[in-house]
């Protein structure tokens, strides 16, 4: 049943509990306890953005997992027996290869601005932002293409599930180039490198974070 | 690597002073004028869920008698009752409200550490408030389908509320969800990144703590509600059958079919129950704050404290179905739910021993604040025995859905938190505004309230043994139900009346205070805590004039022996003779040498 959900809970719980393990021996009480409680390491020594995005993005892993979760569940033949896979559009592979390329290329562009190379940076940004628009418009294209088979049965929960997981993963690839949107322009307006490369940066750690998330579900897709 | 707190990091942080009244007070970026602002959505909101409230009372008490109440009405008032104070009246002020005003003064930071974003968050959650009355204002009214929102009932005609209704309620929870996001992401990350010099995680004060871990517990627990508010409006509006089975609804076949009902169920109570928590740890936190500033005393068993706060958080995500022993589950699984409810009560009766013992030979200041964090020891540990009934499988099976259950969620996740939420009002005021409260007033208020709140939910717990169901507009004349349950009823109804009634002299003390006031001083009750050593009472924009504080000490350092004041501030350096534990000093002083 939710097997998969208590084991990401517990996992979480662990994770947690390992980072904080360190911090929570001290004594605090005593004017000196142990070293690790007079010595100075009261903060994570990171931009604040960056533990922020990181935060974010264990709230959408929860999002995903629990979303996961629910297909899983609700694939359950016990149940209903009302699940009729539905073949998937070829386009997706081709959109897969466009988001492991527009992945590539902002990859490319953190490269780049570390380095002080704005030509290079600019088309770098460029090409990752219009590869992830690029792949947009293939999952646009594959619900066209499903919508005009007779698989389109909104009663079929595999269906609703397809265009669930597809659109709830482009809109968090919408927001990420809301922020490429606003990285790119600065770039263009030949912004210092030092304010830009830590936007560009996140937004590289969420391109592949986003990556990751949609090879799952591909995944998932694919298999079921 | 050396560290840099985030507050004196100019490129991470800038502060501009806002110059207009605008700016100022209304897109205001500041975390005190953030704070305040959800405060005063979500109490007025608040207000708004308690006259409900009295409305489903009189209703009860005299059935047939008030034209103005339908049946429909009733459930709708239910509804948004349960829904208002759960989701938009305590997770909003404990952790909008409080998280936003005491996690940066209380770690010594000038602000958030995403001031913008959390001025979206607050504007995003008076829109999320905005669209959930207006559902009131739709046809059809707002959703009847209980805060549970338990399909398939929620969308089926005979709900009310069925198409416009529950559309809103869906839309206003995502919109809130979002808005919380955008908060929750500052509290956590304001917490691991801009203390101030000093301020290890095990010196926090235990508010903090409570709303870290609660912010946590929402950050991972939220997306639940979120997804099953999104499955449930394309079921809704785009006729997809995740949760819908196949129903024959008023003679008609719907075009739903094989959806499982069981489904929501799990994931909005992988939501409900941390949600529990999220309400919880907060006022935890707070508690033990304010019982160890009144009476004078270090609070008993501090990384006890901590632990049982993050060991709690951790549990409270593997207990979710023990909401659903009646919905049917195999009978492992309610035996794995039912130890795992059980084992959660170890920690939190650390908690309760902890409280008890901080207040054991203290010298306890019987202020307005301490009456209140008393009264809420009384009234937790009495919603907190009441879930070992109910977390029991089968003690649950036939209380379950009656008012023994409204009796213990109240006294557990209602009542104890709101009593949380005055003390720390009361004792927060005076830093707030700057000006001191009416005593009188503030002990007459906790008095009426904390009786009342006794006369109203105590009964509910016969009155739920002897079988009476909840969510019932009237009770007909059923035969094991006897006349006495109806006087009881009539009784719990005058007792919720002068509640509510009680709860305008808090209002009206309010006012006073602003109005009349006497100025409280920058630290009224002595504490040690970073909050009231700002050089300014209220602190202004940036909170700490030029220089940061440097925090040499934990947050509890009352009454040490030897030391002539009975507290010393957390900011005070170490001078020898004055940590807590007398054995470890000389110790503790070469150790502090060497480093």
């Amino acid at each position: 049943m939710s097997m998969w959900t208590l084991a990401i809970a517990l996992v979480c719980a662990l994770t947690v509990w390992a980072v904080l393990v360190r911090y929570l021996m001290a004594q605090p009480w005593l004017a000196s306890g142990d070293p690790g409680y007079t010595v100075d390491i009261a903060a994570v020594d990171e931009p604040a953005k960056k533990v922020g995005l990181y935060m974010f993005l264990a709230m959408v892993s929860s999002l995903f997992a629990l979303f996961i979760t629910a297909y899983v569940m609700r694939m359950d033949p016990t149940h209903a027996g009302d699940w009729f896979s539905i073949p998937k559009p070829g386009v997706l592979w081709i959109n897969t290869l466009l988001l492991i390329y527009s992945s590539i290329s902002m990859q490319q562009a953190k490269n780049v601005s570390e380095t002080n190379n704005p030509q290079n940076l600019k088309r770098a940004l460029l090409i990752g932002g219009v590869f992830a628009f690029l792949f947009l418009g293939g999952q646009l294209f594959a619900w066209e293409q499903l919508h005009d088979t007779v698989y389109f049965q909104l009663s079929n929960p595999a269906l609703g599930f397809f265009y669930l997981l597809t659109g709830i993963h482009a809109l968090h690839l919408l927001g990420g180039l809301y922020v490429w949107a606003r990285v790119t322009t600065k770039v263009w307006k030949n912004a210092k490198p030092d304010s830009v490369s830590l936007s560009i940066e996140l937004c590289t750690t969420y391109w592949h974070y986003l990556l990751l998330v949609w090879l799952v579900l591909f995944g998932l897709l694919l298999l079921t | 690597m050396a560290f840099v707190a985030i507050a004196d990091r100019d490129h991470e942080q800038d502060l501009h002073d806002p110059q207009t009244f605008i700016t100022k007070y209304i897109w205001s970026q500041d975390h005190k004028v953030i704070a305040i602002q959800y405060g005063v959505i979500a109490i007025s909101v608040g207000l708004l869920a308690l006259i409900l409230s009295v409305m489903m009372r009189l209703q009860l008490a005299f059935p047939e008698t008030f034209a103005f109440i339908t049946p429909n009405e009733y459930i709708q008032f239910v509804t948004m009752h349960g829904m208002i104070m759960v989701i938009y009246l305590l997770t909003a002020l404990f952790l909008g409200g409080f998280g936003n005003y005491l996690i940066p003064l209380m770690c010594g930071a000038r602000d958030m550490v995403f001031p913008y974003m959390n001025m979206l968050s607050v504007w995003a959650y008076l829109l999320s408030v905005i669209i959930l009355l207006a559902s009131f204002f739709v046809p059809g009214g707002p959703t009847g389908a209980g805060w549970t929102l338990y399909p398939p009932q929620t969308i089926l005609p005979g709900t009310p509320g069925h198409e416009l209704g529950i559309f809103l309620m869906l839309l206003s929870l995502a919109v809130f969800i979002v808005a919380f996001t955008m908060g929750g992401l500052n509290y956590v990350t304001t917490v691991l990144q801009a203390r101030c010099r000093g301020m290890t995680l095990m010196r926090m004060p235990l508010s903090v703590w409570g709303i870290f871990t609660a912010t946590i517990l929402g950050l991972l627990a939220f997306p639940a509600l979120l997804v099953s508010a999104i499955m449930m409006l394309f079921d809704l509006i785009l006729g997809t059958s995740f949760f819908m089975p196949a129903v024959l609804s008023m003679g008609e076949t719907l075009n739903y079919q094989g959806g499982s009902p069981i489904l929501f169920q799990h994931l909005f109570w992988f939501f409900g129950h941390p949600e529990v928590y999220i309400v919880a740890l907060p006022a935890f936190g707070i508690v033990s704050d304010l019982l160890s500033v009144h009476a004078r005393k270090n609070i008993f068993g501090y990384r006890m404290m901590v632990w049982a706060i993050v060991g709690i958080g951790a549990l409270s995500f593997v207990v979710w179905a023990h909401h659903m022993y009646v919905s049917g589950m195999n009978p492992y699984f309610g035996f794995f739910f039912a130890t795992t409810t059980l084992i959660i009560a170890i920690p939190t009766a650390i908690k309760v021993y902890n409280w008890v013992l901080t207040l054991w030979q203290a010298n306890i200041r019987m202020t307005v604040p301490m009456l209140f964090s008393i009264g809420f020891i009384f009234t937790f540990t009495h919603g907190g025995l009441t879930g070992l009934f109910l977390g029991n499988v089968t003690v649950d099976l036939p209380l379950s859905d009656t008012y023994f259950v409204i009796g213990h969620f109240h006294m557990v996740m209602g009542v104890s938190p709101v009593l949380v939420l005055f003390g720390a009002l009361y004792h927060w005021m005076p830093k707030i505004t700057g000006k001191m409260f009416n005593e009188t007033l503030g002990k007459i208020h906790f008095w009426l309230t904390f009786l009342c709140t006794y006369a109203i939910y105590l009964p509910m717990h016969y009155l739920g043994i002897m079988g009476l169901p909840r969510r019932y507009y009237a009770y007909g004349n059923a035969e094991f139900i006897p006349a006495s349950a109806q006087s009881m009823n009539v009784g719990i109804t005058m007792a919720a009346i002068i509640l509510a009634i009680v709860q305008l002299i808090f209002i009206y003390n309010v006012i006073w205070t602003l109005r009349k006031g006497k100025p409280a001083g920058s630290n009224p009750w002595e504490a040690t805590t970073l909050e009231w050593l700002t050089p300014d009472t209220p602190p202004k924009h940036g909170n700490w004039g030029p220089k940061l504080p440097e925090v040499h000490r934990w947050a509890y350092d009352y009454s040490v022996p030897g030391v002539e004041l009975d507290y010393i501030p957390q900011t005070e350096p170490h001078h020898g003779h004055d940590s807590v534990d007398g054995e470890s000093e000389d110790a503790a002083d070469e150790a502090s040498d060497h480093s």
